[in-house]
């Protein structure tokens, strides 16, 4: 699976990327989240304040409780300012 | 069911863009009206009071163009348009440097007004950029703006 950051959140990661074997257990990005706060405390900083995050499926807006698999690419960002 | 824009056209580039070239593209398209939108970058951060220097838009390739395709489709929905043309920059930009263009034809000029003021209101709530300030060495990425969200009311059906 790919996981990618913007913005902030790409900062305090310290990637814009990277690339994990998803667990067979983890269906959701919630559960994904949960993963990567226990892997490292650096991920627990940015997910603390989850109405803050938006999560994209395969370049789609998606939810905390959208099913996840192994070839998806995820993608962490706060809220945008462009325009 | 779908009612087609007969020309559409979405950038992402660092380049700058040159007004009067997207206005003739758009005036090729049987129009009776065009309304254009432009974005600049303001030298001064009212929020937090600072000079900014210069600032960097990132976007996530794929997904922005994706989402500002759905807001198009989604304009060709409610209004029938002849042309739409949104460029987007990104990098380094500096005060007083072009960001955005919107720009929108159609045959009577309220359905152009409209879409492109639906155009704009949504790829600021939903197109996957975001801006970083720059004044000196330090960085400020700007935060999301309530308001904008608020712009979304109007075009509650």
């Amino acid at each position: 699976m790919i996981i990618k950051y913007f913005s902030w959140i790409k900062e305090h990661v310290g990637k814009s990327e990277e690339q994990i074997e998803l667990p067979d257990h983890i269906n959701n990005v919630n559960e994904l989240i949960n993963y990567l706060n226990e892997i490292d405390k650096k991920y627990t900083l940015i997910f603390e304040k989850k109405e803050l995050i938006k999560i994209a499926v395969n370049k789609t807006y998606s939810s905390f409780d959208t099913n996840i698999s192994n070839n998806d690419e995820i993608a962490f960002f706060p809220p945008v300012t462009g325009g | 069911m779908r009612k087609n824009i007969p020309f559409i056209k979405i950038k992402i580039q660092n380049e700058d863009f040159d007004v009067s070239d997207e206005i003739k593209i758009l005036h090729q398209n049987n129009t009776g009206a065009i309304v254009n939108f432009i974005g600049v970058v303001r030298g001064y951060d009212e929020k937090n009071n600072q000079i900014i220097n210069s600032m960097t838009l990132e976007h996530y390739p794929g997904m922005t163009e994706a989402e500002i395709e759905k807001i198009v489709f989604e304009s060709s929905q409610r209004w029938e348009l002849t042309g739409v043309i949104v460029i987007h920059r990104v990098g380094n930009l500096k005060p007083s440097d072009q960001i955005v263009f919107v720009g929108v034809s159609s045959k009577h000029r309220q359905n152009a007004f409209d879409g492109c003021n639906f155009i704009m209101d949504w790829l600021k709530t939903k197109a996957p950029f975001w801006k970083v300030e720059e004044n000196n060495n330090k960085k400020n990425w700007v935060s999301f703006n309530e308001n904008d969200n608020q712009a979304l009311k109007k075009w509650q059906k």
